[in-house]
């Protein structure tokens, strides 16, 4: 019997187990995934939004705000890349200076640091590229980027690492309440736990429903995007939104933290909630969307084109609470943008009602809240030559476009939670993530990934369960 | 380290410029490979039809490739076999980096650049679909089969009417394979016409032209493709003609693009067209003493023609280490038109020529029979007669170095005439 289960390891599923795994708690998260972060989290803007947008008095005003300014020492403890880049909303016509005004005002309300209304002038001084035709922008230092998918495995990681379980390929069948709290049901097996927290993403309100009665239904939202190759760069520093509208943030031109363009996303409902899928439809709105922003702009660089399902509440907010009529049941749904950003102010707010629900949460003494992670490229050149020395397979590089070295990759397969699919190691450590998107060191990975794990080839999935690459050996 | 010459990229260019330089009087020579043994791309290129024009005989790939190694092993070229190279800073002092000695320099007198080409990825095509397993560039699931031994799939379908696509297709079927079709975009081939009817007519595999993938799908592993006809001049999508095939395997052969990552870094000057460095006759980059030769300055469909053009880099190399490159003048520079996409070398100083100049270019359509006319202020230097030109086999045009004689800072025009117009 578990103190706790977590369902979902997405970004905030994993910021909560890590809360929690501050006391002394039986934890544990499960996933339907074959990898933590295999679902909304790992296909998004990775923007760590200021938090001007969302309406006073919301949720998502408050623990945007919140979150936000956790993400400095966060990431530091996690080793997780993230640079607070700042943000410029930009307007092109005299009705949108008007928007950015509420905007500053609601910013202003939802005490963010910093903001400002700029001129054009301003705004090419920061961001040479942008287009001459805005009129003025609002400005928020405080916006920064972020590697979600490092963030959310680091603290899986670190939940693991002070004792938290975890089980992936779990998808929950249903949930029996008991006496003494829930059982839940799977195919994978039962886990039984005296509190639930459902942080199912798109599948939220299904979850929620298992439970108890419907009252708020989750709109699966697609979101597509295209990713530049980082000699694009030089068109952008930070983090460019058009005017807010009733869809959203809109079409963003962003630098990811890795030195990467990332254009998008577009906001399209789609009835299904698994669906990854771009068109060219949507990715040609993205185009005229960006080319709005940055003129300059080219998607003749792609090197990768993504989509992400994002989780639009009915209630228009994000819905956290213990369920009325399903005691030490939590939902933790709807978290559509700016979830990503409340994630570490979301998992606090969650410790908050588990204690409220009547859970004892005694401090662990022997807490660590430190994932340390190796990038090569990185370290000084002493440190390199010195790591070489001790473990010579730093030494050898694997990835040339990102310059990954086998080092690394061995040392995903071996951590708290193993990587072992060629997309978990690429999401953690980077190779194919460049420009010539696994086409070189693919089978390198894949030869390494079978030689540390013992097993054949064609037992080397892609990402998903069933997603072979090989079928057998030659003739 | 120090060494007369560096050598990046231990492929068929890199040893055929170190070994040229050798021959030169240049005895000082390195070669940095990032794999673990020389010959690059050619080790996974197990088919014949390389060396009939450099050994007069058809060889394999692995072949081609040992018989470079075997010449360089009677030599004291030193080769960095594992190795990267990390950087290249203005003083021509490499940084790279090994397993075993880690992270060290080699210092050099002159560079040559032959750090090859990479794959168009579909993301640089932009396939609309889902990203299930089961697509793979054409090259990468070649390493898979020939080097490790490893089937990518069962029932296959191909895009891209380039050699590679066409040698996997056939690969596939004799690994036991189905292979759907072929499908190209153009209405041409854009690969040899040897490889068109060794590789697909001598196994009956279809070749669409005119076609595209226009979708991806599948969950988890690639289920079905949607391909769609294409007109035949703008290669717009023909909307209505969508049809699905079922399949679980994608190849895609759609480009190679030299990699020239660590030109960019020095800053060395690339050409929009090619993507790869402007050269000299004496395939000498913006940056003086980095030569650079093969795949690295524009893609080559023969090995052979890498070789050739390897060897000139690597001669001019050791003569500038010996200094006996002249640039007493303005080099002439040459301006392609009329269909023609781009010329190799960018320009020249016709003293450094010898008696001939080889000139490499390629045509953006087909044409049929047809002059190449060298052309300098309006006046015709030179007329060429072809029989045919096609995007998918590289030009090599040889002139009379005289024709150039004297010139200098001059643009050199060459054009496609065809033949009906005169």
């Amino acid at each position: 019997m578990y103190d706790i289960a977590i369902i979902g390891a997405g970004v905030v599923g994993a910021a909560i187990a890590r809360e929690l795994s501050r006391y002394q708690l039986k934890l544990i998260v499960v996933d339907k995934g074959n990898d933590v972060c295999a679902g909304t989290s790992k296909a998004n803007s990775s923007i760590v939004h200021a938090g001007y947008d969302p309406e006073p008095g919301t949720l998502m005003a408050k623990l945007n705000s919140e979150g936000n300014p956790m993400f400095d020492k966060l990431c530091k403890e996690l080793s997780v890349p993230f640079n607070r880049c700042g943000s410029f909303v930009v307007a092109f016509t005299d009705e949108q200076v008007e928007t950015l005004k509420v905007l500053l005002e609601r910013g202003k309300k939802n005490g963010i640091p910093g903001l400002e209304i700029v001129d054009v002038k301003k705004l090419l001084e920061k961001e040479p590229a942008a287009s001459p035709d805005a009129k003025a922008a609002l400005y928020a230092p405080t916006a920064g980027v972020v590697d979600p998918m490092l963030l959310t495995t680091a603290l899986m990681e670190n939940a693991v690492m002070n004792g938290a379980d975890y089980k992936l390929n779990y998808k929950v069948d249903s949930i029996e309440k008991t006496a003494g709290g829930y059982i839940i049901h799977s195919d994978a097996g039962d886990v039984e736990a005296k509190c639930v927290i459902n942080a199912a993403g798109v599948y939220s309100d299904i979850i929620h429903n298992m439970v108890a009665k419907p009252d708020f239904s989750i709109t699966p939202k697609i979101g597509q995007y295209f990713l530049l190759d980082k000699s694009e760069n030089d068109k952008i520093q930070s983090v460019l939104f058009p005017c807010p509208d009733k869809n959203g943030k809109g079409i963003l031109v962003a630098r990811s933290v890795h030195g990467n363009v990332i254009l998008g996303p577009t906001s399209d409902v789609d009835q299904d909630r698994d669906d990854t899928g771009t068109t060219d439809e949507a990715l040609n709105r993205v185009r005229q969307g960006c080319s709005k922003l940055v003129p300059t702009i080219t998607t003749r660089n792609c090197i990768r084109n993504f989509a992400g399902m994002r989780a639009e509440p009915s209630t228009g907010d994000f819905v956290i609470r213990e369920v009325k009529d399903a005691p030490k049941f939590i939902d933790v749904a709807g978290i559509k943008s700016p979830g990503l950003s409340a994630a570490p102010a979301i998992a606090l707010y969650v410790v908050d009602i588990v204690k409220n629900c009547g859970i004892a949460l005694n401090p662990k003494k022997e807490f660590n809240p430190i994932v340390k992670r190796t990038v090569f490229m990185e370290l000084s050149p002493v440190e390199q030559a010195a790591l070489v020395k001790k473990d010579p397979r730093y030494g050898r590089i694997i990835c040339r476009c990102e310059r990954i070295t086998e080092g690394e990759i061995v040392d995903e397969i071996h951590r708290p939670i193993p990587a072992v699919t060629l997309d978990a190691i690429k999401r953690r450590c980077r190779p194919g993530m460049g420009r010539c998107q696994g086409g070189f060191c693919g089978p390198k990975v894949h030869e390494i990934l079978a030689r540390e794990l013992g097993c054949e080839w064609k037992d080397i999935v892609l990402d998903k369960k069933g997603s072979y690459i090989l079928t057998g050996k030659t003739k | 380290m120090n060494f007369d010459l560096v050598v990046v990229g231990g492929g068929p260019a890199g040893m055929a410029a170190a070994l040229e330089a050798y021959n030169n009087g240049i005895k000082s020579i390195a070669i940095v490979e990032r794999d673990v043994e020389p010959g690059g791309i050619l080790q996974q290129c197990i088919h014949n039809g390389f060396g009939l024009h450099v050994f007069k005989e058809e060889l394999t790939g692995p072949e081609y490739a040992q018989r470079f190694i075997n010449m360089t092993k009677d030599t004291e070229i030193k080769y960095f076999l594992d190795t990267i190279v990390l950087d290249i800073a203005q003083d021509k002092t490499l940084t790279v980096m090994n397993s075993k000695q880690g992270i060290f320099e080699l210092k050099a007198k002159a560079i040559v650049l032959a750090m090859g080409c990479r794959e168009r990825t579909r993301s640089g095509i932009g396939i609309a679909g889902d990203r299930p397993s089961g697509v793979f560039t054409a090259g990468a699931a070649q390493r898979y089969i020939n080097i490790e031994g490893q089937m990518v799939g069962k029932k296959v379908i191909i895009l891209g009417s380039g050699d590679i696509g066409m040698i996997m297709a056939r690969r596939i079927v004799l690994e036991g394979g189905e292979v759907i079709a072929v499908v190209a975009r153009s209405s041409f081939p854009k690969g040899l016409t040897r490889n068109v009817v060794q590789c697909l007519d001598h196994y009956n595999i279809p070749m669409w032209y005119s076609h595209n993938i226009v979708g991806i799908y599948g969950k988890e592993r690639v289920e079905k493709v949607v391909v769609a006809e294409c007109d035949k001049k703008t290669k717009a999508v023909i909307p209505g003609t969508e049809k699905e095939y079922a399949c679980d395997t994608v190849l895609l052969s759609v480009g190679l693009i030299p990699e020239n990552e660590l030109s960019r870094q020095v800053g060395i000057k690339i050409d929009r067209k090619t993507s790869g460095p402007v050269v000299t006759e004496s395939m000498e980059t913006s940056m003086e003493g980095v030569f650079a030769c093969g795949n690295v300055v524009h893609v080559h469909d023969l090995v052979d023609f890498v070789t050739e053009e390897s060897r000139k880099a690597g001669k001019n190399a050791a003569l500038y280490i010996k200094g006996e490159i002249t640039k007493n003048s303005q080099p002439n520079t040459f301006k392609v038109a009329g269909g023609l996409s781009y010329a190799v070398p960018h320009m020249f100083r016709p003293e450094n020529l010898g008696d001939k100049f080889d000139i490499l270019m390629r045509v953006d359509r087909v044409f049929g029979k047809c002059y190449l006319v060298v052309t300098e202020g309006g006046k015709e230097l030179g007329r060429y007669k072809k029989p045919f030109l096609t995007p998918g086999e590289m030009i090599k045009l040889t002139v009379p170095s005289s024709i150039f004689k004297g010139m200098a800072g001059k643009e050199i025009g060459i054009t496609v005439e065809p033949e009906e117009e005169k």
